[in-house]
């Protein structure tokens, strides 16, 4: 992970290590932090792709007001990964267009 | 959506100004809620590494992230505030005075308040060139998110666009976090912060190019480089085109006041170029033109997070006072105490631009 590992001013105090997929692939970050620094901490920079144009989008604001950062998340699309929290054996998926929201009997738990 | 939860105070925004006022309203026994949309309170406070300027009752010479942590250790003292992360105030509803949450990305639930204070902030600015979408192209407060807040290098190498002291701090943090800074862009004449800070960045050899801006982000996926280009007096490029190979561009080039939730209130907005946008009209105590909300810090017309602060306890006074807690003794007192500091922190050349946007907004009183 691409993280700072010494700073003058700042101690970094990272909570739990969990895992979490990304497209399939197992990627490490630490638990309660935002997913989209999980990502970019792993070097992933593109996390959906515009419905019409097909252009990439990824990490913009980080406040939650952009919507640049939407993800599939367990199975739901638009996410704000830049201020939900990351937990351990997330499904984090690259949005392609629009997204579609599951139907009730697919939610599970959610 | 069947909760309804009641409150005397809903400070929206926990920043600066947001808890400053909930910790004002909460003193005089005001039962305070307060929704915050990030995952901690703090607000850009938390993201800030260096010693602030202001004055001392503003806590000059302290770190952004200390003051931010100062605040929240006032705040623990009250019993009477409930405080909520990771929760967006999604909209108000002006027929019955409810303002909708949502917690996470699924859990809703209303509030119905007595008396409101928009905090909310400010949004950052983008200015259009070729293939600004790219991954890579950032905000400057994005990049602070990443670095001081989460221990994430942004990248390699950085282009900064916009030399006011966002860009020219944020340059700095940078560098402390190992991060090279390739140049910093400036379409004015001249560098818009503080010398201070300019100085500090050009000591560590970070060019600064007045009177350049960028005209194009390269990349197919995301970005790999970034060509800038000198402008003429009409904001025209001219002359060689200069690439420079970055990773990250960070767009430094301001803020506007985040008002949605004001514009659905119904409250009066005027727009302020020296406030940065829309902003609300207000008395002198913070009230808008709705009586039950009250205005404070960036969303009240961009300036910095000193006088936030010191809004934000105005307002968080005159809501304790409208609901007709404490005594009008200790309302007049503080109310003196904190204009006299705004009054400070506004006082000479950084505070005249700000004096004539808010003599543009601000009533003597609201007619009752």
């Amino acid at each position: 992970m691409k993280l700072i590992e010494e700073h003058p001013i700042l101690d970094f105090k990272h909570g739990k290590r969990v895992t979490f997929s990304f497209d399939g692939r197992q990627l490490e970050g630490y638990e309660g932090e935002p997913i989209a620094a999980a990502l970019h901490a792993n070097g992933v920079k593109v996390y959906r792709e515009t419905p019409v144009r097909k252009q990439p989008r990824g990490f913009f604001c980080a406040i939650g007001k952009c919507s640049s950062c939407f993800m599939v998340v367990d199975g739901v699309p638009n996410v704000r990964t830049c201020i939900t929290p990351l937990k351990e054996g997330m499904h984090v998926e690259t949005q392609r267009g629009k997204g579609v929201i599951p139907a009730i009997s697919d939610k599970g738990k959610r | 959506m069947r909760t309804l939860r009641e409150t005397d105070v809903m400070v929206i925004g926990g920043g600066p100004a947001g808890l400053s006022a909930a910790a004002e309203a909460a003193s005089f026994g005001c039962d305070v809620t307060l929704v915050e949309s990030d995952l901690a309170l703090g607000g850009q406070l938390i993201k800030q590494t260096h010693k602030f300027f202001g004055s001392k009752d503003e806590r000059a010479g302290t770190r952004g992230f200390k003051i931010s942590e100062l605040l929240l250790e006032e705040l623990s003292g009250y019993g009477n505030v409930k405080a909520y992360t990771n929760c967006t105030a999604t909209g108000y509803y002006p027929e019955d005075g409810v303002v909708t949450c949502v917690r996470a990305e699924d859990e809703y639930f209303k509030i119905k308040p007595k008396k409101i204070v928009m905090a909310t902030g400010a949004q950052e600015r983008l200015i259009p060139f070729p293939n600004n979408h790219l991954p890579g192209v950032y905000g400057a407060g994005a990049v602070q998110t990443l670095m001081n807040v989460y221990g994430v290098k942004p990248g390699d190498k950085v282009l900064m666009v916009g030399a006011g002291n966002i860009g020219l701090i944020v340059s700095y943090q940078l560098i402390q976090a190992g991060v090279q800074v390739a140049g910093i862009v400036e379409a004015m004449d001249k560098v818009g912060g503080y010398w201070v800070h300019a100085a500090k960045v050009r000591r560590l050899g970070v060019p600064i190019y007045l009177r350049h801006t960028i005209v194009e982000a390269i990349g197919e996926q995301y970005v790999t480089g970034a060509v800038i280009q000198e402008i003429d007096e009409r904001f025209q490029p001219q002359g060689e085109r200069k690439s420079v190979d970055v990773d990250i561009i960070c767009m430094a080039v301001g803020l506007s006041p985040t008002c949605e939730l004001l514009w659905q209130a119904g409250c009066e907005m005027v727009f302020v170029p020296e406030l940065c946008g829309y902003v609300a009209q207000r008395d002198r105590n913070m009230r808008t033109s709705h009586k039950d909300i009250w205005v404070a810090g960036d969303a009240a017309g961009i300036e910095e997070a000193s006088s936030a602060m010191v809004e934000g306890r105005i307002a968080g006074v005159s809501t304790a006072r409208a609901l007709g807690r404490g005594t009008h003794e200790e309302h007049e007192k503080r109310l003196a105490e904190y204009h006299r500091r705004l009054d400070d922190l506004r006082g000479g050349e950084v505070g005249e631009k700000i004096c004539q946007g808010l003599s543009c907004c601000t009533v003597d009183c609201w007619e009752v």
